[in-house]
């Protein structure tokens, strides 16, 4: 388990315990997030898993591939220097104390 | 035309393989379990699918037949959970080399479309054209969808019946088609007329094969030309055509190769928005109550739209080709099976709807129906037939009292298109209330 600070979507904070190896997506979902709509069920194929990463934690998650890039460019929310889409990223212990803000999805 | 696909669509509809024992007249809880073949048109023609659902849900979820001579053996899968769990894992159920348990349903097999491929080819020519519907030109087709719907809507007659498929259904589907690839507008039922050639056997429409293979060579060159015209320097046009034609990924396609994809764009968003517009009128007809809950409360309208895609389910299911052996509730799975992940039964699986039956448009999960699919090839255009399906109502509410059905509807013989040819309606105005 890695523990993760989430801002919802309505403000409120939240620490999740998301299971390593499962994407942070799933598990902002089944803490039940608000916010996280994840329509496509983790496809980056719709974009309503959005979230911004706070603090140092973009070079602690990876690089957005380039079907991501486009997923985003497609969001409804604005789209910012630490936009990410929470489905295309694995929860791993290097990820302990991350914090993100989930986007207005729509 | 040396380019255009061939097919296998040209059977005589008299020799169309029609299963023995699946029939409209069979009872659906009584026949053997292996000679249910739900790849049979008559029982969704005749709404009786829903019974043969909801028997595999309960007694054999993961179902196999093996008896259909054209489509050979095939697995189902009928519920929510399933389906949703092979919908989102690309990397062991793939969507080559058809996403139809006939092979060839659209011709896809020699005009290739990114919806039936596997990332990265998928990936590359789907990220070329996402443009066409993101956010950003969403907002501008907004606007010209309602311009045009209310068009539509203004000259409907009033008092007598009508056909609502043939006047508004896809008269509205066509204009929205036209739209997004930027087409000639005063010749868009060409596009309609391409979608039908497409997807019916020609001989259903009175052509021979020869004819057919002639439309789509008229479709291509057309759309050849149009590509090229398009194709140049600085075009920031986020039209189908202009996207295709400018993005590194997809700019040399042609032939074939071009003609795949835009037969996927023409036809992906064709039936399945036009049906959903019939649907919603028949449905809405049938249930009063549910009519009145977005009469008093047009907030709804979103959730509504989206109850009315789960109820139908335009397309009843999408293929995958097992990458792997896998196993599923104990059934063994072998590489190269292939298997149908029915929509319209998950959409009807009470486990995660309750009442599943029953249309109901405020329901709250309602917005994770299976219609759309899910994973990397989730539907690409669910916002713009969304917008357009919103829209429709918001100005049928503003015209109309209600929207009568006073004939039994005609349906579709198929399996993959779940669809309405003919729907009468009478148009009753609202009065001088505001
Ligand atoms: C109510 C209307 C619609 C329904 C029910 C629907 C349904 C679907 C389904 C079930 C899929 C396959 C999902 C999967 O394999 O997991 C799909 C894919 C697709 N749809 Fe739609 N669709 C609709 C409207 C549209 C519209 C309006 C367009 C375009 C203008 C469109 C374009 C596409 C495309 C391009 C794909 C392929 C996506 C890919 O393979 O990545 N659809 N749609
Ligand atoms: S869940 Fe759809 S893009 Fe992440």
């Amino acid at each position: 388990m890695t523990r993760i600070h989430v801002t919802d979507a309505s403000g409120a904070s939240h620490v999740v315990e998301a299971p390593n190896g499962e994407s942070l997506m799933s598990a902002l979902l089944n803490a039940g997030i608000d916010g996280i709509l994840a329509d496509c069920g983790g496809g980056c194929a719709c974009a309503t898993c959005h979230c911004y990463i706070e603090g140092d934690g973009m070079d602690r998650v990876g690089e957005a591939n380039s079907l991501e890039n486009l997923m985003l460019d497609s969001a409804a929310a604005e789209r910012r220097d630490n936009s990410r889409l929470s489905c295309q990223i694995d929860v791993t212990e290097a990820l302990e104390g991350l914090k993100v803000t989930v986007a207005e999805n729509a | 035309m040396e380019n255009a696909p061939e097919t296998n669509a040209d059977q005589n509809p008299e020799e169309f393989y029609r299963s023995p024992t699946t029939t409209p007249e069979a009872d659906p809880w009584a026949l053997p379990l292996e000679d249910i073949d739900l790849a049979t048109g008559a029982i969704f023609q005749a709404q009786k699918h829903h019974e043969y659902f909801k028997r595999l849900r309960q007694e054999n979820p993961v179902h196999y037949h093996d008896k259909n001579p054209e489509i050979g053996p095939y697995w189902s899968l009928t519920r929510y959970e399933d389906i949703m769990a092979v919908d989102t894992d690309f990397e062991r159920f793939s969507s080559e080399p058809s996403i139809a348990l006939f092979d060839e349903l659209l011709g896809e097999e020699r005009a290739p479309m990114f919806i039936a491929m596997d990332p990265p080819r998928h990936d590359e020519q789907r990220g070329a054209v996402l443009p066409a519907v993101g956010p950003v030109r969403l907002k501008d087709l907004d606007q010209l969808i309602r311009k045009r719907t209310v068009e539509v809507l203004d000259e409907l007659p009033t008092g007598t019946p009508f056909n609502w498929v043939e006047k508004v259904s896809i008269e509205l589907t066509t204009r929205m088609l036209a739209t997004l690839f930027d087409f000639p507008f005063e010749e868009r039922r060409k596009l309609t007329f391409w979608s039908e050639i497409i997807t019916t056997p020609p001989i259903l429409m009175g052509l021979t094969i020869e004819d057919r293979l002639n439309h789509l060579g008229e479709c291509l060159q057309t759309f050849t030309a149009l590509f090229k015209e398009r194709q140049f320097e600085g075009n920031e046009s986020q039209d189908f055509i202009s996207l295709l034609a400018n993005n590194p990924a997809t700019a040399d396609l042609e032939g074939v190769e071009l003609l795949g994809n835009l037969m996927l764009l023409i036809v992906g968003g064709n039936d399945t928005t036009r049906n959903s517009m019939s649907a919603g009128v028949l449905f809405m007809h049938e249930n009063p109550a549910e009519f009145q809950k977005i009469k008093d409360d047009q907030s709804l309208i979103p959730s509504a739209v989206a109850e009315i895609i789960r109820y139908q389910t335009p397309l009843s299911y999408m293929r995958r080709t097992a990458k792997e052996d896998v196993e599923i509730r104990g059934k063994q799975i072998k590489k190269g099976d292939k298997i149908a992940m029915w929509y319209a039964s998950g959409n009807r699986d009470e486990s995660f709807f309750p009442d599943a039956d029953k249309f109901i448009i405020d329901r709250p999960n309602v917005r994770r129906h299976m219609a759309f699919g899910f994973g990397i090839h989730r539907c690409m255009g669910n916002r713009v037939a969304e917008a357009q399906l919103r829209i429709v109502w918001e100005e049928i509410l503003k015209r109309f009292e209600r929207l009568e059905v006073v004939a039994e509807p005609e349906r579709v013989e198929h399996s993959f298109v779940h669809g309405i040819k003919a729907l009468q309606v009478i148009a009753h105005p609202k009065g001088n209330k505001p």
